[in-house]
């Protein structure tokens, strides 16, 4: 229902382009940009109106919050204090006195109106370059009054587009396994939430034992493990109708789902009689394909982006490492020749990086490669972690961390946490229970 | 001074049993480990009197020891003795290793001990396979003990 209401978007002016300030997004940003981010300004009578609809107090403020959340958690950008603000929202929307937000030192300003019109959540927004003195940036669109939340991460995909010449990732959500009770019989439910943690919803009630849940690249689909009736399948959920049905039908266990780069085809691992090998499911036509043939335990498939070539986690060498083959099954190369054990291979939707987890000496790793294996530079180190799912624009990865438990086994937690490519900006997303297997979708706004 | 004395002494009795407690214990969890194969009793139940209802494998390892293969054994000449039952084996790994991997290895351990009791005369109709890879340990320590422990197949009598 949520992405019925699609959004109008609205160029007021054209995009030129100035030499104005620009974000390296390349590197670790120890200095992240000043930014202000004005409330956007609300007239008294739309102010009621979202009083009604939302019972949002002030809306402007509301969604000015999320979009300055949401760059201070990207690590480039540092939002600068509100006290500080000279300007009213209002006047500076009209022109700002630049001279103001130079002297608190903010090197881009945010600032915007909310109407209430027809019923309908109206925006504008302006970014604007303060030591040039110009607009950067003008936009404005119309959407019902409950995507309010959207709006805020809209908002800062525009910017964050602006500012690094990359899409950004803040219009997504995260598919991921919430899960609570004794390590010993964990409870698991499918869970859905906003990227910044928000409109957190369960899509299972927990009665069977559920894991790696997928987004699809291209739609809103849902691929993951349900141990329903205790026969472990492949599934295919649609989150906005719940319908869900068994992917393929094959006479043992089906796991580790992916789909293909445009949602059309499932590529998951089959096990039967002690050797799992991997396999493709045409959703359209419902041809099912075997890609790989070989006595050893073949996981964890992935495909690149442009479809034409798959990574997986192999054991054929004796222990788990990361090959690449084309998606036909042929041409199989081992690509991971570090020290250590590598398993999750995730292609990134650039298409120039393979992350992955890799053990080594009793230590798990979060790490990234080229597609040839070269390149090999690990982001993080922790006693637990792993499964690393890209954000869409390639830049960031979020995984899960389990803790260690004390001697009398107690202690146990599982959480997300994300990292930018760089190796910088580790941090916990926080969710209301205990959480693995995250998956991030695409934007849902294109 | 007597009583001090004899106080002093008893507090060296005491201390004395305490750190010989210590050594038998620690002795015990090296006793319950071999290779990295577990071989205690502590999680083990029966599927009827002398018939251990589980074996235990080394880190990345699915092949069954010669421990495995007794109480396979056992388990077949039980399964022959009550046809009616079925049997499904539930293949598990420990906490490190990545989960769909791990889901992997489940399924090829407990198809090890599946294939062996088929060797033993078990129909395969009787036996059905379900890997729980990393999800269900029985021992929710972070140890090398703990996790010796949760690397198994075990026998679930499924009627």
């Amino acid at each position: 229902m949520l992405f019925r209401y699609l959004f109008i978007l609205l160029i007021l002016l054209p995009l030129k382009a100035f030499a104005l300030i620009e974000v390296d997004i390349t590197r670790g940003n120890l200095n992240p940009l000043p930014v202000a981010v004005s409330p956007l300004s609300i007239d008294e009578k739309s102010k009621s109106n979202f009083k009604k609809t939302l019972s949002k107090e002030d809306l402007g403020s509301e969604i000015s919050a999320i979009v300055e959340n949401n760059l201070r958690q990207s690590g480039l950008f540092n939002p600068l204090n509100k006290n500080a603000f000279l300007q009213t929202p209002d006047i500076a929307n009209l022109k700002p006195r630049f001279e103001d937000w130079n002297l608190i030192k903010a090197q881009a300003l945010i600032t915007g109106k909310v109407i209430f019109i027809d019923e309908k959540l109206r925006v504008e927004f302006r970014l604007w370059d303060v030591l040039a003195g110009k607009e950067m940036m003008a936009l404005a669109f119309t959407t019902v009054p409950s995507n309010w939340r959207r709006v805020g991460h809209i908002i800062t995909d525009k910017v964050y587009e602006r500012l690094t010449g990359e899409s950004g990732y803040f219009d997504t959500r995260i598919i991921y396994v919430s899960e609570k009770g004794p390590k010993t019989n964990r409870i698991k439910k499918l869970a859905i939430m906003d990227q910044d943690g928000f409109n957190n919803k369960y899509l299972t009630l927990g009665n069977e034992l559920v894991l790696t849940p997928r987004f699809s690249p291209a739609n809103q689909m849902v691929t993951y493990l349900s141990y329903f009736r205790n026969l472990p399948r492949v599934y295919l959920l649609d989150i906005e109708t719940g319908k869900q049905e068994v992917v393929g039908d094959f006479p043992g266990m089906t796991f580790a789902p992916r789909f293909s780069p445009d949602g059309k085809k499932i590529i998951m691992s089959f096990a039967k009689d002690g050797n799992s090998d991997i396999y493709t499911m045409d959703l359209e036509n419902r041809i099912v394909e075997r890609i790989t043939n070989h006595p050893s335990i073949d996981t964890s498939p992935s495909y690149s982006p442009d479809g034409k070539y798959i990574t997986f986690n192999s054991d054929r060498s004796g222990y788990q490492q990361i090959y690449v083959m084309n998606s036909s099954g042929k041409n199989v190369k081992r690509i991971s020749f570090g020290n250590g054990i590598y398993g999750t291979p995730v292609w990134s939707p650039r298409g120039d990086l393979i992350a992955f987890t890799k053990l080594h000496k009793s230590k798990f790793y979060i790490g990234v490669m080229r597609t040839d294996g070269t390149g090999e530079r690990l982001l993080t180190e922790n006693f637990y972690q792993e499964a690393p799912s890209w954000s869409p624009n390639g830049r960031v990865l979020i995984f899960y961390r389990e803790s260690k438990t004390n001697s009398e086994g107690e202690g146990f937690t599982a959480k997300l946490w994300s990292i930018d490519l760089t190796g910088y900006n580790e941090k916990m997303v926080d969710t209301e229970t205990d959480a693995s297997d995250p998956s991030w979708s695409s934007l849902l706004t294109n | 001074m007597n009583l001090r004395r004899i106080l002093k002494n008893g507090f060296l009795i005491l201390i004395a049993s305490f750190v010989l407690t210590a050594c038998t214990t620690s002795k015990n969890v090296k006793n319950q480990t071999q290779g990295d194969v577990y071989t205690g009793k502590d999680t083990v139940e029966y599927l009827a009197s002398g018939v251990p209802d589980r074996v235990f494998f080394a880190t990345n390892e699915t092949v069954l020891t010669t421990a495995s293969r007794e109480t396979l054994r056992k388990q077949a000449s039980w399964l022959r003795k009550n046809s009616k039952i079925n049997i499904v084996l539930e293949g598990h790994a420990d906490e490190r290793g990545t989960r769909e991997y791990n889901l992997a290895i489940g399924e090829r351990r407990a198809n090890s001990a599946k294939d062996y009791l088929m060797t033993y005369g078990i129909s395969s109709d009787r036996i059905s396979v379900l890997s729980y890879g990393k999800e269900r340990p029985v021992d929710s320590g972070s140890s090398p003990l703990a996790w010796s422990k949760n690397r198994r197949s075990v026998s679930v009598k499924a009627n």
